[in-house]
């Protein structure tokens, strides 16, 4: 059953596009920050998690909440230090990012070699379904994804902080002028976003290897998710992480050497879907800034 | 021979009153000096490998440069710039390699090859503004790298076109060849920058809808851009193909597209000198850094983040504030020493 495992291979992806690229939508929104390192916080979560589960043998169930909690703190410090002061700067911003991620490959290359690793998965064994091995892990992992994506729902639809997120994300002046401390919502987001590229990174770990330069595929595909579904929209960055989530599993196992086309495909389907509606799937036109 | 003194004389009063009263018109024609007497200085000259180093860095100040016309005037963020240097190089390798053009004849049909890439991104791209623009172009190498894997056969896959035709025989004339081309090439595109034809390409940057309103087809002129610096980057790319002798997937990833932003953004955009100076500065500074072989590039990012900390707005632009001042009344640069502007005699605070 081939359709099954692009199936469950597309929400697997998918599921990961989809954490990450709301969080980068997050800080996009709340702090108009493009960031460039998101996914590789992703990677940094992956090595704390293997180095917490082989290197220490703990269970990697606790390796998971460490790395997420280390992740969120490292992303703050790294906000607070390298971000903050040249925020107004976009472009400055932007290669300080750059700059970011490549030193964190770098690190990651110097402590760990640039050697394929894993991680055994949390739950082992398998169940037949239709004829085809769905493991637990794939399970869990698409559970916790889903968890997670409904609790972030909740607080930024229910809570004070989300609504501080969510105006300040539509303008930021206002904002401010009606009492929004926007510096800390602007850290607050950032801390929520570094901490689900963490949680991408946890879930998913045990289903790829882990080597230093993991984190330019997806951040590719972020990108894509993200202009794809509307820039700053999180419905849109659910909806199309879980297209382009398909669109690469289907490539991968109906076309042959399609493992090297699925980057194109995806991208081509984003550049397709500019052209009809230039503001994304579910687009918010942010005000005109000029 | 009074015609030959007279312009000599005319050369020697504008190089004391136009040239040397600026620290930057100084460090240009410095730079100049340096980039032509490069090989027979006495430490770098001799040492293949510097020579070696410092073609990569013409051919990347090209590049840099192309990508400062487009993004940094035209405000067109283009994050795929690779694009073109791959399209560039890989078109000139296939001419090469099959057909049997010459150097001469390949490099700038592969950089024509490369403005139509860019005609062919620009149009869908045109509608597209600021972030989605930056994020939309990074996404065409990729697609082109996918191809490049999935053929193997024609365009060498992995391994890329190998085999190819060196520009010159010795490494001090292709040397000579390189640095002579980026020379002009840059000089052709500061002019373009200071012309007419700058002026509404920075207008277009500033805002584009007033640009609009006063009549102008901004459309065209950011098509324009696109080719312009398409051709640009297309040329870089031909020689680099030509100077390596392979075009491989290398120069269309996604790196390359990040380090031509790192380079020109740490040298300052909108200036065109800024990017060319941040890669004489930064590319062969990441082979002086060379003696902590693992930790190079860490120290490359370190230092960049460093330096943006503190200069936001770029080096070359703040080391040019710092040695410079502008004067209040006519708007003429002056040495920061000076207490009266040498143009109108204002004070200068």
């Amino acid at each position: 059953m081939i359709l099954l495992d692009i199936f469950i291979t597309g929400l697997i992806s998918g599921s990961t596009y989809a954490l990450l690229a709301i969080g980068f939508s997050i800080i996009f929104g709340a702090a108009r920050i493009v960031n460039l390192a998101h996914t590789a916080f992703y990677m940094v979560a992956s090595y704390c998690i293997y180095l917490v589960s082989t290197k220490m043998g703990i269970h990697p169930g606790w390796g998971m909440i460490m790395a997420v909690i280390l992740v969120t703190l490292l992303g703050t410090i790294a906000y607070q230090i390298v971000i903050n002061p040249i925020r107004e700067h976009h472009g400055a911003v932007l290669i300080a990012t750059i700059a970011l991620a490549m030193a964190f490959q770098e690190i990651m290359t110097l402590i760990f070699k640039s050697s394929y690793l894993s991680v055994p998965a949390l739950i082992k064994g398998f169940v037949p379904i239709l004829g085809v091995k769905v493991f637990y892990q794939q399970i869990l992992t698409f559970g916790a994804a889903f968890v997670v994506m409904g609790g972030l729902w909740i607080l930024l639809m229910e809570t004070r902080a989300g609504l501080a997120i969510r105006a300040t994300a539509q303008d930021r002046e206002v904002a401010n002028l009606m009492g929004i401390n926007e510096s800390r919502i602007a850290m607050l987001a950032t801390a929520i976003s570094v901490g689900l590229a963490g949680f991408a990174g946890a879930i998913v770990v045990p289903l790829t290897v882990i080597n230093p330069r993991m984190w330019e595929h997806p951040l590719i595909m972020m990108m894509a998710v993200v202009v794809l579904g509307g820039l700053g929209s999180l419905k849109g960055s659910f909806v199309g992480a879980y297209i382009l989530g398909f669109a690469e599993s289907l490539v991968v196992f109906l076309i042959p050497a399609g493992a090297f086309l699925k980057g194109s495909v995806a991208l081509s389907i984003m550049i397709l879907v500019l052209l009809i509606r230039p503001d994304g799937l579910f687009g918010v036109s942010f005000e005109e800034e000029r | 021979m009074d015609l030959i003194i007279f312009y000599f004389r005319k050369l020697f009063t504008i190089l004391k009153k136009e040239v040397l009263v600026l620290p930057s018109r100084v460090v240009v024609i410095l730079f100049f000096l340096f980039v032509l007497l490069l090989p027979v200085l006495p430490v770098i000259g001799n040492d293949p490998y510097m020579l070696r180093i410092f073609t990569l860095t013409c051919i990347y100040a090209i590049f840099a440069a192309s990508w400062d016309l487009l993004s940094g005037y035209t405000g067109q963020m283009n994050f795929g710039h690779a694009l073109f240097f791959g399209v560039g190089a890989y078109s000139a390798a296939l001419l090469n390699h099959h057909i049997h053009i010459p150097p001469w004849g390949s490099i700038p049909i592969g950089a024509l090859v490369a403005v139509l890439a860019g005609l062919i991104i620009g149009i869908p791209c045109l509608r597209l503004k600021g972030t989605y623009l930056a994020l939309t172009t990074l996404a065409f190498p990729i697609i082109l790298i996918g191809i490049v894997f999935a053929f193997p056969d024609q365009l060498g896959g992995e391994l890329g076109i190998s085999g190819i035709e060196r520009i010159a025989r010795s490494k001090v004339i292709s040397y000579y060849i390189i640095a002579i081309i980026m020379l002009g090439l840059c000089t052709i595109m500061w002019a373009i920058t200071d012309s007419k034809l700058g002026i509404i390409l920075h207008a277009i940057r500033e805002d584009e809808i007033a640009v609009r309103t006063a009549g102008i087809n901004t459309t065209r002129y950011k098509l324009l851009a696109f080719s312009l610096s398409g051709f640009f980057a297309g040329v870089a790319g031909g020689l680099y193909a030509h100077y390596m002798r392979i075009a491989g997937p290398s120069t269309l990833e996604v790196s390359l597209s990040f380090q031509v932003v790192i380079w020109s953004i740490f040298g300052g955009i909108v200036s065109i000198y800024g990017p060319i100076g941040a890669v004489f500065v930064l590319f062969p500074l990441l082979e002086l850094l060379r003696f902590w072989e693992q930790g190079r590039t860490l120290m490359f990012a370190c230092i960049i983040i460093l330096i943006l900390l503190y200069m936001p707005d770029g080096l070359f632009p703040w080391l040019r504030d710092k040695i410079e001042k502008e004067c209040p009344r006519c708007k003429k640069r002056n040495f920061w020493r000076r207490k009266t502007c040498r143009i109108c005699t204002a004070e200068l605070d």
